[in-house]
């Protein structure tokens, strides 16, 4: 085959280019620059907009022997995810920026690209393992449960999924640093990135800030009493405790917990912890990474709702459109805007945006 | 394999520059010593310093070698604006062609952002010359500010030569720079005879080693250095010459010039077939900067429809090396500000590529590009569709 190896600088997409060649194919390595100026939404030295990024992903494509281009993806990353990151929040919204690269970016822009330059994938360092079953082509979570990333992955189609490689599913972190090391690759020791990478050191809601503007709204209670002032409802995620600077005390002294976001309102509403409870979760805009499920029909199943959230025993059903959950055990704490996904044990059903809660 | 279209990124070292190099580094000697050794490295250096003079129509004094034509334009710049600015406090105006090397557009740029100085760019026609017209006007508006002027000689994307004769006429006492890179060796280049102030060359252009140039100024001019220290040449550039290389430089500028004229030729039939041949094919191809007198060898070509990076990926893929325009320091890449300063659209500028071709190669070569170049352009411009 001939595939395009998404290469970010670091260690893993590295080692995936060069298994992929490995494996008999014939790679090019590019690095997506998502910035057109690289030092526009971050100043630190991590992340995938850096020039150092882009240094490291170029060096690793000479030690591997494949040829390396830079991809300008800018306009596409700006509109595809900064903006619908920024409208999600200012909806009221937590929106997870890597699911809408992945869908926007990595396995569309650049696929249909390399499609239409004569490739046939696009090789990724993502830990997800694609399998031949008795359904055909589905994914799988990784070997390695602390990285499994089949949840960022899940909003990938059929289409999408048939365009993509992902080499590492099968291995634990260390041995793709010790596999990197052995390569002669030298980010074999490049620390992993957990930030979001457009926002400057983790400082999101400050970015949030200085982007949606500040406007002062009330903290109320669920009785709309008012406790407290914030600066931007925005910058508040369903089941935050820290950071309310509550001026009316509780009774009894309990914890209060963000219970909801109201934008058009600019209201926060804050209550006790047995109010965040959800045990139904409704999602729209459904993606299937397999076979569709049969609508109005009862799946047993798992979902799982944040990158590293744990999965959650629940029955699901679909119009095709729409996921219906409702879980075994309650839930505390879910925000509108997150991803919902669905699994059947370790395979990837499909996911959804989560749009309502109960 | 290993079709090399991009003699203007750089080109094969000349047997003769590999000789002298080969013969030269083994020996030891600093050409500023003052023992044997020293003595006999410097009196190498002195004998290469004469040969290229005399090639590029200078005095061997006017030589002042450096380490890469982005030095030597870097110490012409900056060191012309920092002495006439401190001669008189009101010249702070760099004039320029608008479609300059970035050797000379990053520390005019930088000057402006850093050091208070103001540009004034000269708008280029759309055959990719100078206008003069616009050039006599910002002088005649501007002459008592002025720092100085820096006017290619020729361009190395689209191959166009510059009338530096008549700038250095309408510059009067203004000191006029100009960077023959690109010129030196292939075309007609005299320093004398131009008048010029100062001229940028570079042995990597002309089959000589990676990383020695020279600025030739003008005898009993002194500019303001950007590198202290020994002050080995004249005083404006320090630093232990690099003697191996100096002498391999004057060993491929000697070659070059020895059958200029017939290489000249050749090549510029060579890009005449290539223009030929890709237009059988491709009707709808644009060649941008198809005018005489130019480089011989470049032949920069917008595929409408197209994206470059995309061409240029596929083409070396299939063995043919050739270069878009230029890439910002992430290396992204950006629609070329030469085709731009041309009056090129944006669109058109991102599906050019340049191909400057060289002594070595043939019309077979063409022949393989020809062949491979329909199928390309199409997978480009269906990549640029999706895009
Ligand atoms: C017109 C022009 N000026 C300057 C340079 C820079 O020369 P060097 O590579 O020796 O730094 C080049 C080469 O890329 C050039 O083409």
């Amino acid at each position: 085959m001939k595939v395009i190896a998404a290469m970010s600088g670091g260690v893993d997409s590295a080692v995936a280019a060069a298994r992929a060649v490995e494996a008999g194919h014939e790679v090019v390595g590019v690095h997506l620059a998502l910035s057109s100026n690289p030092q526009k939404y971050r100043s630190g030295a991590r992340g995938c907009c850096t020039i150092e990024d882009s240094h490291d992903a170029r060096r690793a494509a000479d030690v591997i022997g494949i040829p390396f281009y830079i991809w300008d993806m800018a306009e596409e990353f700006h509109d595809g995810v900064v903006e619908n990151f920024l409208s999600e929040y200012a909806a009221g919204r937590t929106p997870n920026p890597c699911l809408r690269c992945n869908e926007k970016i990595k396995f569309a822009a650049v696929l249909d690209r390399a499609r239409a330059l004569g490739f046939d994938s696009v090789v990724t360092g993502h830990y997800a393992q694609m399998r031949e079953t008795e359904l055909g082509r589905t994914m799988h979570r990784a070997e390695d449960p602390l990285k499994d990333q089949s949840y960022v992955l899940a909003v990938l189609n059929k289409t999408q999924l048939d365009g993509a490689v992902f080499p590492l599913g099968d291995t634990y972190k260390e041995e793709v640093r010790k596999e990197a090391k052995r390569r002669g690759l030298y980010v074999a020791n490049k620390p992993d990135s957990h930030d979001i990478c457009f926002v400057p050191s983790g400082n999101n809601a400050g970015w949030l800030h200085d982007r949606l503007g500040t406007e002062t709204g009330p903290i109320v209670d669920e009785d709309g009493v008012k406790l407290g002032e914030h600066q931007g409802a925005y910058t508040y995620t369903i089941g935050q405790r820290r950071g309310l600077n509550l001026t009316v005390p509780a009774e009894g002294g309990a914890p209060r917990y963000v219970l909801n976001i109201e934008p058009k309102s600019n209201t926060v509403v804050v209550g006790s912890h047995e109010a965040l409870a959800v045990s139904a979760i409704e999602g729209e805009k459904a993606i299937w990474c397999g076979p569709v499920p049969t609508p109005a029909t009862n799946y047993r199943g798992f979902a799982q709702v944040r990158a590293h959230g744990s999965p959650l025993a629940c029955t699901y059903s679909t119009d095709s459109e729409r996921i219906s959950v409702q879980l075994d055990e309650p839930l505390f704490g879910l925000a509108t805007g997150q991803g919902l996904v669905i699994y059947d044990g370790d395979r990837v059903v499909g996911s959804a945006t989560i749009d309502a809660t109960e | 394999m290993g079709i090399y279209f991009d003699h203007a990124a750089t080109t094969p070292m000349s047997q003769p520059a590999i000789d002298a190099l080969n013969q030269q580094i083994s020996r030891i000697g600093n050409a500023s010593s003052l023992h044997t050794q020293g003595r006999s490295v410097r009196r190498e250096v002195e004998e290469a310093r004469e040969a290229i003079a005399r090639i590029a129509g200078c005095g061997p004094s006017e030589m002042i070698f450096t380490g890469s034509g982005t030095e030597a334009n870097n110490l012409a710049i900056k060191g012309f604006y920092w002495k006439r600015v401190h001669e008189d406090p009101a010249r702070t105006v760099i004039v320029i062609s608008a479609f300059e090397h970035h050797a000379v557009l990053d520390p005019v740029e930088w000057l402006e952002s850093h050091e208070g100085a103001h540009i004034i760019q000269v708008p280029i026609r759309a055959d990719g010359v100078i206008d003069l017209e616009a050039l006599k006007d910002i002088v005649e508006q501007n002459r008592s500010k002025i720092a100085l002027i820096a006017v290619m000689h020729s361009n190395n994307e689209v191959g166009t030569i510059q009338p530096i004769r008549e700038v250095v006429e309408i510059a009067g006492d203004i000191p006029v720079h100009t960077d023959a890179v690109q010129s030196f060796g292939k075309v007609d280049f005299n320093f004398d005879e131009l008048g010029v102030t100062s001229a940028t060359i570079s042995a990597h252009k002309v089959g000589g080693p990676l990383g020695v140039a020279a600025l030739i100024l003008e005898r009993g001019i002194d500019i303001t250095p950007i590198l202290h220290g020994g002050g080995q040449e004249r005083d404006i550039r320090s630093g232990t010459l690099n003697a191996p290389s100096i002498v391999s430089f004057a060993a491929a500028a000697e070659d070059a010039g020895t059958n200029r004229d017939s290489r000249y030729v050749a090549i510029r039939e060579l890009r005449r077939y290539l223009i030929d041949s890709l237009r059988r094919v491709l009707p709808d191809i644009r060649v941008n900067g198809d005018v005489e007198p130019s480089l011989p060898g470049i032949a920069n070509i917008t595929f409408p429809g197209t994206e470059s990076d995309g061409l240029l990926l596929l083409l070396d893929a299939e063995g043919v090396a050739s270069s878009t325009g230029s890439a910002c320091s992430a290396g992204v890449p950006q629609a070329s500000h030469v085709l731009l300063s041309m009056g090129i659209s944006e669109r058109d500028a991102r599906s050019s590529l340049r191909f400057s071709l060289g002594a070595s190669n043939t019309r077979a070569e063409i022949d393989h590009l020809t062949s491979v170049i329909e199928s390309v352009v199409e997978r480009a411009r269906a990549a640029h569709l999706r895009h």
